[in-house]
């Protein structure tokens, strides 16, 4: 069937002229039809403009165009409800956006177009990438197709279940503190967070701008390297996008772990990680050293200050972000008889309960009296976390330890404490604090029931290269990515 | 660190986001466990640590000062709540 392929899979046959672009796309609405009134992955999806781009494609292709020149051209990929396109509607699955529908292409777009990608469908998320587990979404959660009673994870859960439940050959989300890589872990499939500036951000819309990264999420680790070649580069419109070369990342793929070293964080290795989680982290630790990489042990002393470091500086970020959103210049009105009160109003309902919870936070963090205290010295421990990944890269090439301590919960099991919520992303938040490049990919299931248990390696700033190779080498020796959820 | 003068009414207001008494309750009981967990911060010596503001190895990026092409007046008013003359209508703001 069309909509098993992988994303590699499919462009060969595109280029083979053997299916057309349509029937990909074809294949993926009927895929939807079948699977995602059970996911709920999808919020929206302009099923004649889709099918529009795909005819497009198949005309360009019969006029010569190649994926050597456009290496997505044809390729049906979604997006999360946080990217604008212009004359397409986004909420970031919140209701304070109301009918808004973006006047412009995001620049992630843009590239996608240009590399030939059929770019379709809003995907669910957590409002404004705000949590760990779809339930923050103003529509309703998505759910995990390997156990429908339990979460995708978060907050580019949608993008995960989407991918796993094989509704698209590729999706795109966003990272603020492992909202790429935990919902991929979650669901068994890969997710590179690449490094902060690789990315251009220009019309994506913002929840923490020092920690915010676009990245994607695939079936392995072959069509994660062909979405980021495609997106990476340096834009004039995100100042804080880098002008570093993009190599090649699919071309750089392949051959074994000789001479790569891995560092083991200890401070990582905490307890509290579930013992299947365990069990099958140590089992990846080994196939890693068997395929030649030599294990060393590191420390990150910084590594249990994180999750708090994090909370004080997105926070602060998110309520200067999120004022935009006022019921002035677009989004839902609720009226008031003077600027304050409809300023009030507006948000006060137009906001999810989290959002509303993280906005207050980061005002307080910011407000007269407590910025020192919390701001400034939260900014100062960022440093120190920083630094513990520049000491751990003098010695190994890329760090190794789970993407997250447990599989995915179920639906409401942490909705009451946000604090544990937040604690599930303990280890993937370092990696945006010291703004470097990290990837979750499958490495095994628990046994009842079976749910992916993830990878995460995470490499050095802009070492996306190496990274995928470390990846892609573990992964061609290992049958994870190639199991997929009954549905 | 103190965080038992967080005024839960105060702060709402700061950030313009209307709370029902209820809301209030709970997002003061929640947020105040949340600060109780970052006062973890505390127990670090960070004299003499420079605070980050962000990852990239960038400063001062400039552009020389020329028109670029930008969305029209039609587009950026297009998703606007309430329009009138080109302009964002909003409630009376002197009296």
């Amino acid at each position: 069937m069309l909509h098993e392929l992988t994303l590699t899979g499919l462009t060969a046959k595109l280029a083979a002229k053997e299916v057309s672009s349509r029937e990909a796309m074809q294949a993926c609405l009927e895929r939807i039809d079948a699977v995602d009134g059970q996911v709920n992955a999808f919020m929206s999806i302009d099923r004649d403009d889709a099918l529009g781009q795909a005819d497009a494609v198949d005309a360009a292709l019969a006029k010569g165009a190649t994926h050597a020149g456009q290496p997505l051209l044809g390729v049906p990929v979604s997006l999360k409800d946080l990217f604008c396109v212009k004359g397409q509607p986004v909420n970031c699955s919140s209701k304070i956006l109301g009918d808004f529908r973006s006047p412009y292409d995001g620049t992630v777009v843009r590239k996608l177009r240009d590399a030939g990608a059929v770019l379709f469908g809003r995907i669910n998320m957590d409002e404004f990438a705000m949590g760990s587990s779809t339930e923050n979404s103003a529509f309703g959660r998505s759910n995990n197709p390997w156990d429908l009673e339990r979460v995708p994870g978060g907050s580019s859960g949608g993008c995960a279940a989407a991918v796993a439940a094989q509704e698209c050959f590729g999706s795109i989300g966003t990272d603020t503190g492992g909202s790429i890589r935990q919902p991929a872990a979650l669901c068994g499939c890969v997710g590179l967070k690449p490094t902060y500036g690789r990315v251009s951000r220009y019309g994506v819309v913002a929840f923490a701008s020092s920690l915010d990264q676009v990245g994607p999420l695939t079936r392995d680790v072959r069509d994660s390297a062909t979405l980021l070649g495609a997106m990476a580069g340096h834009d004039p419109h995100d100042s804080t996008s880098v002008p570093t070369e993009v190599p090649d990342y699919v071309s750089e793929l392949g051959g074994d772990l000789k001479g790569i070293k891995l560092g083991l964080p200890g401070e990582f290795l905490i307890d509290g990680i579930d013992p299947e989680v365990r069990a099958a982290f140590d089992a990846a630790v080994k196939q890693c050293e068997e395929l030649g990489a030599e294990i060393q042990e590191v420390s990150m002393p910084h590594t249990e200050y994180g999750v708090a470091t994090y909370y004080i500086v997105a926070t602060a970020e998110a309520s200067a972000n999120l004022a935009r959103f006022d019921g002035i210049r677009y989004g839902d009105r609720v009226d008031g008889d003077d600027p304050f009160s409809l300023y009030c109003n507006t948000r006060g309902q137009g906001f999810g309960e989290e959002v509303k919870r993280r906005i207050i936070l980061g005002t307080y963090v910011l407000s007269s009296g407590y910025y020192d205290a919390y701001y400034l010295r939260a900014q100062k421990v960022r440093t120190l976390i920083k630094r513990d990944f520049e000491q751990a890269f003098e010695t190994v090439d890329a760090l190794i330890t789970p993407t997250v301590p447990a599989a995915a919960f179920k639906a409401g099991e942490k909705m009451d404490d946000p604090l544990q919520m937040y604690l599930s992303d303990i280890f993937t938040i370092s990696c945006n604090l010291a703004g470097t490049c990290g990837i979750s990919l499958p490495c095994g299931f628990t046994s009842d029931p079976k749910l992916p248990i993830g990878l995460q390696l995470i490499g050095k700033p802009f070492g996306e290269s190496q990274l995928l190779k470390i990846a892609d080498a573990y992964e061609q020796a290992t049958p994870w990515h190639t199991e997929r959820a009954a549905l | 660190m103190a965080n038992n003068d967080f005024d839960i009414h105060y702060v709402a207001n700061l950030a313009r986001i209307a709370l029902s008494p209820e809301q209030e309750a709970r997002l003061a009981a929640q947020l105040g466990d949340i600060l109780g967990y970052v006062k973890k911060l505390e127990e670090l010596d960070v004299t003499g640590v420079e605070p980050m503001a962000h990852a990239v190895p960038l400063a001062n990026v400039l552009r020389t000062d020329e028109v670029q092409p930008s969305i029209p007046q039609e587009a950026a008013l297009a998703n606007a709540p309430k329009q009138a003359n080109g302009l964002f209508v909003v409630p009376k703001i002197v009296e």
